[in-house]
């Protein structure tokens, strides 16, 4: 995949598919380690010990239309590929934590891409659930977003009305330059 | 700076909308976004179908999603469901193709032949 925000929309589908109620992603950026690590955390069904096992082989797969599934394998290759490595933590009925690190300036390290359209994307796609929380953090700055707020804001809603995802999607953008901006400022 | 108090605005404007869209069964556009899709260039398909919807104020349409249909090598795979009308699949979709399928098939009713599935395989 040419972006890492494909990576991470791919694998809050994983997620979703796991019947969530939320979602959180969480990219973190450390100047001084060098490191760029994304964790994607929910409180769907979770997967027991043995499936944990072997869901990073490409011949695990919960879908019914193909017996591969690449979705988690092509981010663990990535990570290793990069200096890091990818660790998964899973309960059943309590949720699953992936988290995949990063070395931040390794050349083979896809560019971060249109997080803003992996966001807006995730809001049409699951307009009534679940939530999905994005923290964007470069050292000590942070930019937080949160569907739950957003939906309580418009009363309950579907967040897949147009002019609200419009909405979603500037406010990601301009949060997350923000943040950008500090970085390049010091 | 967008601030959640904009929400308040958009709930108000977008509410009526939002009950004229529950009271139609409409046009279903569904993209597949399982990891084949994704990596094949589904999301900038999915946001311009978005984007042609709203720029023509379609209210009787929804975009969605859904998993891998099957067919990875065709993906992006795009199916639109016109009630009252057979289910047609495009495939490899890109945004470019987006106003087109839109305007003659989500709006007029007639199918895109061309970039149909029946079409690939000719």
């Amino acid at each position: 995949m040419p972006e890492l925000a494909l990576h991470i929309l791919d694998l809050v589908q994983n997620s979703v598919s796991a019947g969530a109620a939320r979602v959180t992603v969480t990219i973190v950026y450390d100047t001084a380690q060098d490191t760029l690590t994304i964790t994607i955390e929910d409180d769907g069904k979770g997967m027991p010990p043995e499936l944990l096992t072997r869901v990073t082989s490409p011949f695990t797969t919960t879908r019914t239309t193909r017996k591969v599934g690449l979705g988690i394998p092509l981010f663990k290759q990535l990570a290793e590929m990069c200096d890091g490595e990818l660790s998964i933590q899973s309960t059943v009925g309590k949720g699953t934590k992936t988290q995949a690190r990063f070395r931040a300036s390794h050349m083979d390290l896809p560019p971060m891409g249109d997080l803003k359209g992996t966001v807006e994307t995730l809001v049409i796609a699951c307009p009534e659930r679940p939530d999905f929380c994005f923290i964007y953090r470069v050292d000590g700055d942070e930019f937080v977003f949160d569907t739950a707020s957003v939906r309580q804001a418009v009363g309950g809603l579907p967040l897949n009305e147009p002019e609200i995802v419009g909405w979603i999607g500037q406010f990601v953008a301009e949060g997350i330059g923000e943040v950008e901006k500090s970085r390049a400022g010091t | 700076m967008k601030s959640l108090a904009d929400l308040e605005a958009i709930r108000q404007r977008t509410l009526d909308k939002v009950n004229l869209r529950r009271e139609h069964e409409g046009t279903r556009i569904v993209v597949g976004m399982a990891t084949c899709g994704i990596a094949a260039g589904a999301r900038p398909v999915l946001l311009a179908f978005m984007d042609e919807v709203n720029k023509r104020g379609l209210l009787d349409v929804t975009v969605a999603q859904t998993g891998c249909i099957g067919m990875c090598r065709l993906e992006p795979i795009v199916e639109i469901s016109v009630p009252g009308q057979e289910k047609v699949t495009y495939v490899k979709v890109n945004p470019d193709m987006v106003p087109r399928i839109v305007a003659e098939h989500v709006v007029n009713g007639k199918p895109v032949a061309e970039y149909t599935i029946g079409a690939q395989d000719k």
